[in-house]
Formats: structure tokens, C-alpha cells, sequence
């Protein structure tokens, strides 16, 4: 798909200090000027009013904040939120119910110069599929439908940065997983920096292509998503669910054994039969409790992926446990094993070994 | 039967009503939103000056109303100055205390839909790029509708039926400040019952038929609204 938004690579520039009675918020962010930042962290920590003032809804005096070529503030200045080509996915669809579908998704598109409009309600609506909504009040659309549509509407005005704010949380789990593809579709096709807030790992993994990682008040990290999600000083590689998320491109399938092999710079995998086509680009999430590592590369295993990794960290998970970060190629990966394997092992930093992966789900 | 007086004075009630309900829609409808959004620590001094019509006898109000507009007053001064009368006893004058009478009842009705608004509908409209006026016209005026529709019919039919405000300050001159609700009394007076009736019956009527529609309206509005 030709990308309509296409823009220059602009980074986005937030400098904050919130306080608002108890509350208290400092960031200090550089983000990348295209994909997607995921932002996340506890809830109250302020991923909300970061996006709030990113958004200029609320006015934190003093701030800077630029977006490429455009101050939207400055300690001198202010540019209200109109002013500023954002668009804001706000957690509930919050559409307008005076309105009909169709009105909804061109309010902003009609309040843009002509000239500045580069993706058309058209190409929205085939996009999102938003077709089969248009016959219908806006009062009779289901959840999933709402949000899909409000993604539309913000998108409409062809913004220079998307703000989404846990679009998905209010969502049932079956319309939640109905509208991530679209979001997926959106993330490869258009290259405007988006800023997503989440508290789902799974929503992370699958569109974040770089994390801010925050605590109440503070940032405690950015940067790019698997560098994050590997950091075994950050709450994230220490989690029960620990994951990194590596990036392969499809190899080929496999159709006598029903399977499918992807290509990453350290290795092949190869997974359960998926549908993608050779040569996509996808996502792979493998969790650090389904790595185990041995030393030489044994054949007489049912566990077909075997890949070449260096160790570069060995942290306490818990009293019986250790985190181990791997380099895999060029990408992070976590493995967790017993105190005991890892002793017996003699790992250390710089250990060569071999990383096997029970399973690694295609994102 | 309705005589050719009681017309006229029926005819300066619907104008008198008509335009004090003109002038606070324009006069409430900032006052109102300035009211449901404004942080101001002192935001409640105006509410309750706001509200004192609602409590003080008419009779009171007309009393100060008479000394402002008459010609030793602020305003009656200022108004001889300028055009070489007094407001008090003129129809002009009516209607500026009309517009200080009815002021509660279209401003509150006013405050509480923009409160109930909240400020989501406009966040949105903001990140959509909707300038502030744009905003109040394409989501604020639609969405309190039901609220502009009580405003409007609470202003006019509490106009209609003021007494005590008019007759100290308008006086009772028939074609120019008697209104309806004088008329009637001056009919009781003269023990002119049947006169009385008709009017008073005829304004009854009106009254309820008018406040029936509203909440038809708004009911219907409200059910079609999740």
C-alpha cells in the first residue's frame, strides 16, 4: 500500500514538569519521527497526561514540544490544540451523537485546506471498513465498530503524529483482537509517528516499533521495542511473562510437515503452518520460560529451533531462577533457567551456546 | 367576550414575552457557559446573583428596578440623557426588567445542559481541529438543544405571567405597558369576572400547551439519545 501521510523522518521532541496538586510528571523524550512509540507503564503513572499535553488539552506552562519543524510550544509560546496536526484516539470512541457515521468521519477532513488533505474518507473507509457502518446511527454501532470509526475520524485530517490512548482497553477481547489487524494495516502503511499508550503487553509487541517505559511521575526508559523488552533492569524482562520480540522475514513453507520457516540474522526458525507469504516481514514473540540453552547444538531433541547466541547478561530473577540475555544475530533474547543449569553450564558473559525455542508466536 | 383592549394588551404580552426571551438567549447563553466551565473561585458570587430572582417578592425587585430606570436612577438618567425620557413606565423599561426577572430561569436551564456536556465533546472537536466558535456552533448549540428549548419556553411563559415587576415599574398604560396579567387584575377589580375569565382561562391554556410541547420534544429527544 502507498503511504498518503508519507513524511520526512522528524523527530518529536517532548520536554514536560507536570504538577497538578500530588501529582507530579517530568519528561524529557526524543522520540523517533516515524512507528510506533508505545508508552506504558502502571496506571496513575501519567501515560494519560503526557498524551493530554502532548496534545495541548491540557496546558502544562512551561514545556516544550516539537514535532519536526512545527513548535507546538515553547516556553513562550503556545499553539492550541486545533492548531496543532495531531489526531487523538481517545479510550472511549467518544463520536459525536448528534451526528451520522459519515459526518463523523469527515468532521475534520471538511476543517482541513484542501490542499493539506492526503487521506481521503474513501480510502478510511476502505481501510477500516467502515462501508457497512454508514447505513447505521451512530448510537447503534458496537464497541469495536465506535473505535474503529473514531480511528477514522482522527486519521481523516491526514495528522503529522497520531495519540492514542489505550484505544483498546474498553473493548471485549474478541472485538479487541476484530480491530488489531486494522491497526497492524495502519502501522505498515502510513509512516506518521504514532504514540500509543497500553498497558497490554500483547498490543505492545504487536505494534510497538519503540517503548517509553515510565513509573509514576517519571520516564525510566526509551528506546527501541526489543532493546526495552530485553533490559533485565526494567520490570518488563522481569515479569513472569518475559519476552522479546524478534523480527524475521518469512522464508518459505513447508506443506509435507504443515510448517513455515522464517529467516532471522542469527538463524532460521520454524514454526506451525502460518498464511503470511514468503518474504513479509514479521514479528515473533518468544517468551524467556520457553528458551532453554545447551551448548553444543544437539540433534536428538524434539525442539527444532536451535539458534546460535552469545550470552551478554545474567540477572536474579528469584531465589532459583536467572534471567539471561542473549544476542541472537544483531536482536535480544531472554532465556530463563535454574541457578543450578546455569552454574552447571558455566555461563558467563561472552558464553557461546545455543538457544532452544519450545515455541515462538508469529505476532 | 375579549375585548379590542384586551387585545392590544395581549398583543404587549407576546411582544414583551418574545423579546425578553430574544435578548437572554443571546444574554444567558454566554453568561450560562461562562457559568458550566469557568474555574473561578468566586464563580458562586454570580450564581447567586443569578438566582435572586428566583427568591426575592417582585414587588422588591420592582422597587429597585423603579429607582434605577426612573429618572433619578443610573440607567433612567442615562437613558433621559440620551433620548429625553426615563426608561420607568415606558415599554423599553419593561423589558429591561423583564430580562433582570426571567434571567434564572433561562440561564440555569442553560448551565446545566452545558454542564452535563461535559468536556469531552469538545476535547474531540478540538483534536479535529475545530476552532473555539466553531466548536460551540457544531457541537455545543446541538448537543444542549433540549436545554436551549426549556431555556427558551421557562423564559417566555415566565414572562408572560409576570405581574409585580410590571406594575411597579410599567405602571398599568394600556397600549403601551399593560399587559395581559394587569388587564386581568384591573377586570377582578371592576368585578368584570367574565372578562377575567377569558383572559385568564385563555392564558392557562396557553401556558400548559406550550410546557406540554417542551417536554414532549424533549422526551423524544432523549429517547432517541442512548
Amino acid at each position: 500500500m502507498i503511504d498518503p501521510l508519507n513524511q520526512r523522518a522528524e523527530r518529536l521532541t517532548v520536554q514536560f514538569e507536570i504538577h497538578r496538586g500530588d501529582f507530579r510528571l517530568a519528561v524529557d523524550l526524543e522520540l523517533p519521527g516515524q512507528g510506533v512509540t508505545g508508552v506504558v507503564g502502571p496506571s496513575g503513572c501519567g501515560k494519560t497526561s503526557l498524551l493530554r499535553a502532548v496534545a495541548g488539552l491540557d496546558r502544562v506552562e512551561g514545556g516544550r514540544l516539537v514535532l519536526g519543524d512545527q513548535i507546538w510550544q515553547s516556553p513562550t509560546g503556545f499553539r492550541p490544540t486545533h492548531k496543532r496536526r495531531l489526531g487523538y484516539v481517545f479510550q472511549e470512541a467518544s463520536l459525536f451523537e448528534h451526528l451520522s457515521v459519515r459526518a463523523n468521519l469527515e468532521y475534520g477532513w471538511r476543517r482541513i485546506p484542501a490542499r493539506e488533505r492526503r487521506l481521503s474518507p474513501e480510502t478510511l473507509t476502505q481501510w477500516l471498513n467502515l462501508g457497512p457502518l454508514f447505513s447505521r446511527p451512530v448510537s447503534a454501532l458496537s464497541g469495536g465498530e465506535r473505535q474503529r470509526l473514531a480511528i477514522g475520524r482522527a486519521l481523516a485530517t491526514s495528522p503529522d503524529l497520531l495519540l492514542m490512548d489505550e484505544p483498546l482497553a474498553s473493548l471485549d477481547p474478541a472485538s479487541k483482537q476484530a480491530i488489531l489487524p486494522y491497526l497492524e494495516t495502519l502501522h505498515d502503511s502510513l509512516s506518521i509517528p504514532v504514540l500509543y499508550v497500553s498497558h497490554a503487553p500483547e498490543e505492545v509487541a504487536r505494534l510497538a516499533d519503540h517503548l517509553v517505559v515510565m513509573a509514576p511521575g517519571r520516564v525510566l526508559a526509551s528506546g527501541p521495542l526489543n532493546q526495552i523488552l530485553t533490559r533485565t533492569d526494567l520490570q518488563l524482562a522481569q515479569a513472569d511473562d518475559a519476552a522479546a520480540v524478534l523480527t524475521g522475514i518469512v522464508d518459505g513453507h513447508d506443506d509435507h510437515y504443515a510448517l513455515t520457516r522464517v529467516a532471522l540474522d542469527g538463524g532460521m526458525l520454524t514454526l506451525t503452518r502460518q498464511s503470511h507469504r514468503p518474504g513479509q516481514r514479521v514479528r515473533l514473540r518468544v517468551a524467556a520460560r520457553d528458551v532453554s540453552l545447551t551448548l553444543s547444538p544437539s540433534t536428538d531433541t524434539s525442539i527444532l529451533n536451535c539458534l546460535p547466541v552469545a550470552v551478554t547478561g545474567l540477572t536474579p530473577h528469584d531465589a532459583s531462577r536467572i534471567t539471561v540475555q542473549l544476542n541472537c544475530g544483531e536482536q535480544p533474547l531472554l532465556a530463563r533457567v535454574t541457578r543450578k543449569s546455569a552454574d552447571e553450564l558455566r555461563l558467563v558473559v561472552g558464553t557461546r551456546c545455543y538457544a532452544q525455542i519450545k515455541t515462538a508466536a508469529l505476532l | 367576550m375579549i375585548q379590542p383592549a384586551d387585545w392590544v394588551a395581549l398583543g404587549i404580552t407576546l411582544k414583551l414575552a418574545a423579546l425578553t426571551t430574544l435578548i437572554l438567549l443571546l444574554l444567558g447563553t454566554p453568561l450560562a457557559w461562562w457559568l458550566a466551565r469557568s474555574r473561578w473561585r468566586f464563580r458562586f458570587l454570580v450564581e447567586a446573583l443569578v438566582a435572586l430572582p428566583l427568591v426575592l417578592p417582585p414587588t422588591v425587585l420592582g422597587f429597585y428596578l423603579l429607582l434605577a430606570l426612573g429618572p433619578r436612577g443610573p440607567l433612567g438618567a442615562a437613558s433621559q440623557w440620551l433620548w429625553g425620557e426615563p426608561l420607568a413606565f415606558s415599554f423599553t423599561g419593561l423589558v429591561i426588567g423583564s430580562v433582570v426577572y426571567s434571567l434564572p430561569f433561562v440561564v440555569q436551564p442553560l448551565t446545566s445542559a452545558f454542564n452535563s456536556l461535559g468536556s469531552r465533546p469538545l476535547e474531540v472537536a478540538a483534536t479535529l481541529r475545530a476552532g473555539t466558535w466553531d466548536r460551540f456552533v457544531s457541537v455545543v448549540l446541538p448537543l444542549a438543544r433540549p436545554g436551549f428549548l426549556t431555556a427558551a419556553v421557562l423564559g417566555f411563559a415566565h414572562t408572560l405571567g409576570e405581574f409585580g415587576v410590571v406594575l411597579m415599574i410599567g405602571g398599568n398604560i394600556p397600549g403601551e405597558t399593560q399587559v395581559l396579567s394587569i388587564a386581568i387584575y384591573d377586570h377582578v377589580e371592576s368585578l368584570d369576572y367574565s372578562r377575567a375569565h377569558w383572559l385568564s382561562g385563555g392564558l392557562l391554556l396557553f401556558s400548559f400547551v406550550l410546557l406540554l410541547a417542551v417536554y414532549g420534544f424533549n422526551r423524544r429527544l432523549s429517547l432517541v439519545k442512548p
